[in-house]
């Protein structure tokens, strides 16, 4: 256990790839923490795909032991968050645990959207800042520019920044030292009763469910019979420790501490993130203040391409959500997809990952449909639906009308390319909030419908800026709008996994953009087939896809049996992964790609 | 012995001997053909003569109905080793009374000076690869001949043997309706009883293929003159008496080429030399046979006794082969065999799909296609084909 003065707990705030993991990497390696020789890239980075994509994905912990220049021993725990706004869930629980942040921004890009999405995080939870100027090694860094970015946009004072470089090691030394000397030690009470916060908890195959936690006040001694706050359900503690960053077991955790602890937990639903941990005897009367919890805001389907893999696809679903309380499912039917799951995510980037970890990890190839968001549905008689699919949409004779959420976007972007991001987001049905200048760089924040966001905005905008722009949200609410659903026929018959809900003021426009996409990924059939786009039994938009008029090999004897019969058979095993809405086939990317807008 | 075993039946027994050498590589073609300074004549002989007599000790006492000579270019065999081939084959098998020996010519001046010799080796029937009655596009088509020679090897062709065909290639790079019209029609006047008639297509590995893919080999016909191409193409067979009794062959009626037909009616058929292909039924199993594809490793291996590879053809490699080779033929298949070859009845809905969409018809026993559904006939196939997984748990044992 270590006094609290020689403590310091703090986390990296930064935009994605201004380097915040190799910091945390160098930080690690400086210390000795880790043997050179055990060293590895992005060390914290646990899952292939964070270290695939290079991005953080769950929040990570360290315990450094660092002897500073005035002689003392300290103990330093890091908290490394993800970067991505679909997880600023995660950020703002982690940095609760914590007393500083160093603030890292690339000193040859400048402050960014993330940048400030997270700082205003930091800065919400009472932190200390540190500003960090990273890769210095790089000719185009700019560290007077940067310097007057964080003190012009975020309005703190950056003259105590630290100039580094994560890659080269230069300035590391310095880090440390500003760690010990700018961050405030935690505060606490050892003779109190136990108060720990339950800042993460996860599955793992070998240890059950195991729960990160902060001391708040208190003892946490091994063999402790505890008590979560919430539900007072009682565990008794069989394993304490620390990460460094593998797990280390030690006998207890004092206050201003981090580790974690396993107490037979079965599920990680069992346990609350923003919980307050005590003691079955002797506990505390009341809670710390909680965190809310974190709701899925997109959903889609997410179907099995070969039907026979629906068991497998229910299975792994099942063993992610263990690990993962902030994706929700639920099972879905669809007359065009058969059996699968409705899933919600937090973002886009959660539901891309858990769909990669599913095709991957379970070897499980997926149909995903359309991202939708959750409608508010007011119906006549005063009720309110949570529309989840927009198959389900209600008889509209019964709805009064219908509320959409939307989102405060804070968007970051040089000069030159301001005028296609205005008009993306006018596109998008954004209303201006504001527009204003940090440099040469322009801030715009809009309000926008998350619905025009979750599909492919950023997609949209990273290519109208040429990758530029930075983007961050939060959602604010819901209002009101105009909003149909819009049904899509495909040789008269209604595809349900291609319905969406759409603005009325746009739906023409968005009806006619989809049969067009849809006659061009739909292969030709034998015979010709209209594609339409209706509003209840209205059509707004049809395109005919042409009949395949031939389709016929000139010669074919004795000696092509085998190679013309392995082309049909080649075929047929492609016609096999498409799914068939009466007599037609509808290849499987076709539901995710007739959405994207190239306008 | 029980129906598969027979089913080969339906459709006869022929040998294929396949000759890989050609004078040249035309830049459309990807068949097994290579051009080579010199050949071992006699080597070859051997080499064929050994694996006729091969073949013969598995399939004894069984009548033999058709020989063909196909290539690469065949008209550049010693007209003696064609003698020796054909007087071992009918030392071999009894011989059907109609016994048909085709073989595949060039129309160049040396090699239609063969013919006579040709014909006194036993050939009764040659297919002359003509392929256009133009010089510019016999030129573009890398052919050597010209049409004053391809002309001239018809008319000596049509002296020298009982039955006469050749093959013209159209679809060709800036063709017209109009022109092709005109050239078939003289074709027709030219014509014995028999003609193929392939569209140009461009197959991958091939010089027009590489040009096609860089987008260096323009003027060819899209769909809707592709579709026009054919059309006219039965319109004035029809008219000649010529009909189609295959997706590409048009013949007056017995005038069909008998070889080719074993393959579509899908009967047994021995395969010889590089690359050939075979089917073949052995006590009850029908294999897919498969030879060396370069020509001299085929060579040394021959000489040094080896086997062909063998495939023994699942129920569901049959069914999809007898639909992919049947359907190709006006007449179609028969339901009844096909029910007994497979185990296993063709898909009802699928059938009245087809029907309702004017694609195929029916007629009692048998199921062909209608004009409409010839021009798609790789679909209607695939439409047919049965999922491989009817088969998984009711193959049949024999
Ligand atoms: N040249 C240079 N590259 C760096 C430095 N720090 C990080 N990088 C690179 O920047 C990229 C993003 O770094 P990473 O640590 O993954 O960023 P994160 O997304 O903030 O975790 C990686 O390619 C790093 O190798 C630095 O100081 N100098
Ligand atoms: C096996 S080839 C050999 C015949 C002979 N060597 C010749 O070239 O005349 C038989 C026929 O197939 C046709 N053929 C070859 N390649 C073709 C292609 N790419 N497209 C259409 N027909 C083709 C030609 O009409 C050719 O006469
Ligand atoms: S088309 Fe005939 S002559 Fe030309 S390369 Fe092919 S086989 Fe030989
Ligand atoms: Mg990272």
């Amino acid at each position: 256990m270590t006094e609290l003065s020689k403590i310091r707990n703090f986390s990296i705030v930064a935009h994605i790839d201004h380097g915040k993991s190799t910091l945390a990497d160098r930080l690690i390696q400086e210390t000795g923490t880790v043997q050179d020789r055990d060293m590895k890239e992005q060390l914290l980075d646990a899952m292939d795909i964070e270290r695939e994509r290079g991005i953080t994905i769950k929040a990570n912990t360290v315990r450094i032991d660092y002897t500073a220049d005035d002689g003392e021993d300290y103990v330093l725990n890091l908290i490394d968050t993800p970067g991505h706004v679909d997880f600023a869930y995660e950020v703002s629980r982690s940095m609760r645990a914590v007393e500083g942040s160093l603030l890292v921004v690339d000193s040859t890009q400048g402050v960014e959207a993330q940048t400030l999405a997270n700082v205003y995080q930091a800065i919400d939870a009472d932190h200390e800042l540190v500003p960090v100027f990273n890769k210095i090694d790089l000719p185009a860094s700019d560290i007077d520019r940067v310097a007057e970015q964080v003190e012009d946009v975020i309005g703190i004072d950056a003259s105590g920044a630290i100039p580094v470089s994560a890659k080269t090691g230069q300035g590391i030394h310095e880090v440390l030292e500003a760690i010990v000397k700018t961050l405030p030690a935690p505060k606490g009470t050892r003779d109190a009763p136990l108060k720990a916060m339950l800042v993460d908890s996860w599955y793992d195959a070998y240890l059950g469910v195991i729960v990160l936690v902060r001391i708040i006040d208190g003892v946490l001694k091994k063999g402790d019979r505890i008590k979560m706050m919430s539900n007072g359900s009682i565990h008794p503690v069989d394993r304490i420790g620390v990460f460094r960053p593998q797990m280390q077991a030690i006998d207890e955790l004092g206050p201003g501490e981090i580790g974690f602890l396993t107490a037979s937990i079965k599920q990680v639903r069992d346990t609350r993130v923003g919980d307050t941990i005590t003691t079955e005897k002797k506990g505390a009367d009341t809670p710390l203040p909680g965190f809310k919890p974190s709701q899925p805001v997109v959903f889609c389907g997410l179907f099995p391409v070969d039907n026979a893999e629906f068991e497998d696809l229910r299975d792994a679903i099942e063993k992610l959500a263990l690990n993962d309380a902030s994706f929700s499912f639920e099972m879905e039917t669809s007359a065009a997809l058969g059996f699968g799951f409705r899933c919600g995510f937090l973002g886009l980037l959660h539901l891309e990952v858990i769909r990669d970890r599913i095709e991957r990890e379970y070897d499980i190839e997926l149909i995903t449909t359309a991202p939708s968001v959750i409608y508010h549905v007011y119906m006549r008689d005063g009720s309110m639906i949570e529309l989840h699919n927009p198959a389900d949409m209600p008889d509209l004779t019964h709805v009064d009308h219908l509320e959409e959420p939307r989102i405060k976007a804070t968007i970051l972007v040089p000069d030159d390319y301001l005028g296609d991001v205005l008009k993306l987001c006018q596109d998008r049905r954004g209303i201006q909030l504001d527009l204003t200048y940090a440099g040469s760089r322009a801030m715009v924040v809009y309000d926008l419908p998350l619905n025009e966001v979750v599909f492919d905005f950023y997609d949209r905008l990273k290519s109208v800026t040429k990758g530029y722009a930075s983007f961050d949200y939060q959602m604010t609410g819901y209002r009101q709008d105009h909003l149909v659903k819009m049904q899509i026929l495909v040789n008269d018959e209604p595809v349900d996994a291609l319905s969406t809900m759409v603005h009325r003021d746009r739906a023409e426009q968005r009806g006619r953009a989809m049969c067009e996409k849809l006659k061009d990924l739909i292969p030709r059939h034998m015979f010709k087939i209209p594609i339409q786009a209706a509003i209840g039994g209205r059509i707004i938009a049809r395109e005919t896809l042409a009949a395949l008029r031939k389709d016929v090999t000139a010669k074919c004897y004795g000696g092509d049996a085998t190679r013309k019969r392995k082309l049909l058979d080649k075929q047929k095993a492609g016609k096999k992964k498409m799914r068939q809405f009466g007599k037609v086939d509808i290849p499987q990317e076709a539901f995710i790609s007739a959405l994207k807008m190239d306008g | 012995m029980d129906a598969l075993a027979e089913d080969w039946r339906n459709g006869g027994f022929g040998l294929y001997i396949h000759w890989p050498f050609c004078q040249a590589k035309c830049p459309y073609c990807d068949f097994n053909s290579h051009v080579v300074c010199q050949i071992d004549q006699a080597r070859w002989k051997a080499a064929y003569i050994q694996e006729i007599d091969r073949f013969a000790e598995e399939t004894p006492g069984r009548i033999l109905n058709t020989m063909f000579f196909g290539g690469g270019t065949p008209s550049l065999m010693d007209p003696d080793v064609v003698g020796a081939i054909i007087e071992k084959v009918r030392q071999s098998w009894p011989t059907s009374n109609d016994f048909e020996i085709t073989l595949e010519a060039n129309p160049s001046s040396v090699e239609a000076a063969r013919f006579a010799a040709y014909r006194d080796a036993g050939v009764n029937r040659v297919s002359v690869g003509v392929q256009a009655l133009n010089n510019n596009d016999l030129k573009r088509l890398g052919r050597l001949h010209s049409k004053d020679e391809a002309i001239k090897a018809i008319e000596i062709a049509k002296k020298s043997f009982e039955r006469v065909s050749f093959d013209l290639m159209y679809g060709r790079q800036d063709q017209s309706a109009a022109s092709w019209s005109s050239e078939l029609t003289w074709a027709i006047d030219l014509a014995a009883d028999h003609l193929s008639l392939y569209q140009l297509t461009i197959e991958d590995g091939t010089a027009f293929g590489d040009r096609y893919k860089i987008g260096r080999l323009r003027g060819l016909p899209d769909e809707d003159l592709s579709v026009h191409l054919f059309e006219i193409t039965q319109e004035i067979c029809d008219k000649a008496g010529l009909h189609a009794y295959e997706v590409s062959n048009h013949a007056k009626s017995d005038a069909e080429s008998r070889h080719n037909l074993i393959y579509w009616k899908y009967g047994d058929y021995i395969g010889i030399g590089p690359g050939a292909h075979g089917r073949l039924t052995l006590n009850g199993n029908r294999f897919a046979t498969e030879t060396f594809k370069s020509p001299f490793q085929w060579l040394s291996q021959v000489e040094g006794g080896q086997m062909e590879s063998r495939t023994v053809l699942s129920l569901a490699d049959q069914a999809a082969e007898y639909l992919m080779m049947s359907l190709r033929l006006t007449e179609g298949i028969s339901i009844n065999r096909y029910n007994k070859m497979t185990g296993q009845k063709l898909d009802s809905h699928q059938i009245d799909f087809l029907r309702s969409e004017n694609l195929i018809n029916i007629d009692q026993d048998r199921l062909c296609t209608t004009d409409r559904g010839r021009l798609v006939l790789n679909s209607v196939i695939e439409t047919l084909m049965p999922s491989l997984e009817l088969f998984d748990n009711s193959q049949l044992t024999t």
